[in-house]
């Protein structure tokens, strides 16, 4: 679809904005701007829909309805623990894709991957669930991400 | 599982998901720096960055042929809005000597939940779509100035961008290569 490759440029240029030399930009300010676009889409996303029942239901809605929606595809895998770990793992991540497997590009990898971490953990905050979400990247494309809902 | 999903219209997921990334992208920048000039700057710049590649994308798509006067490129210019954000901007106000044109938007998806508080009327919030147009004109070796003429979020009608023809850019070897 055609707005897919303007967002995967707008990302492309969001991840440089942040990461660029000289301001005291990291990876928190690209994290932050994902928080906030999700906590704001999934506001959207979710006024017409009932309640969710439990913790475990939102979260597949995140991981299934939601992912797929933003990412194009499913995940190829969500887990937990039940107690509060859940991994998803998604073996083309979007962002992943057009860059070369190599080892070499693994170091950059958190750069694609932490606009997301932001935009899964708003999207929670909002509908309620306080969560720390990080995420491993062994070999691109393949991502996983941890989302471990922080109960107090 | 999925009875939400069949509720969620995914093209307007997908352009609410940019509209709002964006946005969050341009209150970024605002805590970044004092100066909303400088905001404009960048948001241009990030504009521009993406019209060389969105260009490469667009002329794959369509298979457009080169375009051998500004009437042309106008009309390629609206088809790229009409594929990429789903807009039709309406081309008017030529001038006598054809080198300048405007496009008007009827609407802008970009900004479809923003209101500028009053401190911000110099900012100028959908900067990017002018950076978009000169990012990608210069990849088919034409340099054009392109500006905001009326903006929907200052209160005007309409929005209205203007882009002028500069020069034609010649093919330039780089330096030390044959």
């Amino acid at each position: 679809m055609s707005e897919e490759i303007l967002f995967d440029c707008l990302h492309a240029e969001i991840v440089n904005y942040c990461l660029d030399g000289n301001k005291e930009h990291d990876l928190a300010t690209l994290e932050y701007i994902g928080f906030t676009t999700g906590y704001r889409l999934i506001e959207r996303l979710t006024r017409e829909s009932p309640r969710f029942k439990d913790e475990l239901e939102t979260m597949k809605f995140i991981c299934t309805d939601f992912w797929t929606l933003i990412y194009k595809k499913q995940v190829d895998n969500l887990r937990t623990n039940n107690h509060g770990m859940y991994v998803v793992q998604d073996k083309a991540f979007r962002f992943l894709t057009r860059i070369s497997p190599g080892t070499k590009q693994l170091e950059h990898a958190p750069k694609f991957v932490a606009f997301t971490c932001g935009l899964v953990r708003g999207a929670l905050s909002n509908l309620g669930i306080n969560s720390t979400v990080t995420a491993e990247v062994q070999s691109i494309p393949a991502c996983k991400f941890h989302i471990e809902v922080n109960r107090n | 599982m999925s009875r939400q999903a069949s509720r969620l219209d995914a093209k307007k997921v997908n352009s609410e998901f940019l509209t709002l990334t964006y946005g969050a992208l341009v209150t970024q920048m605002l805590r970044d720096f004092e100066n909303v000039e400088d905001v404009n700057k960048q948001l241009e710049r990030i504009g521009y960055n993406m019209g060389m590649r969105l260009i490469e994308d667009f002329l794959a798509r369509t298979s457009a042929p080169r375009c051998l006067e500004l009437r042309e490129t106008a009309d390629r210019v609206q088809q790229a809005f009409r594929i990429y954000l789903n807009i039709q901007p309406t081309i008017s106000n030529w001038s006598p000597s054809s080198d300048e044109f405007s496009l008007l938007f009827d609407s802008n998806p970009l900004t479809e939940f923003v209101e500028l508080p009053p401190d911000l009327t110099n900012l100028r919030y959908s900067a990017i779509l002018s950076g978009c147009i000169r990012g990608a004109l210069e990849m088919v070796q034409l340099e054009v100035q392109c500006w905001f003429v009326q903006d929907q979020l200052k209160g005007d009608n309409v929005t209205e961008l203007r882009v002028k023809f500069v020069r034609r850019l010649e093919e330039v070897i780089p330096a030390g290569e044959d």
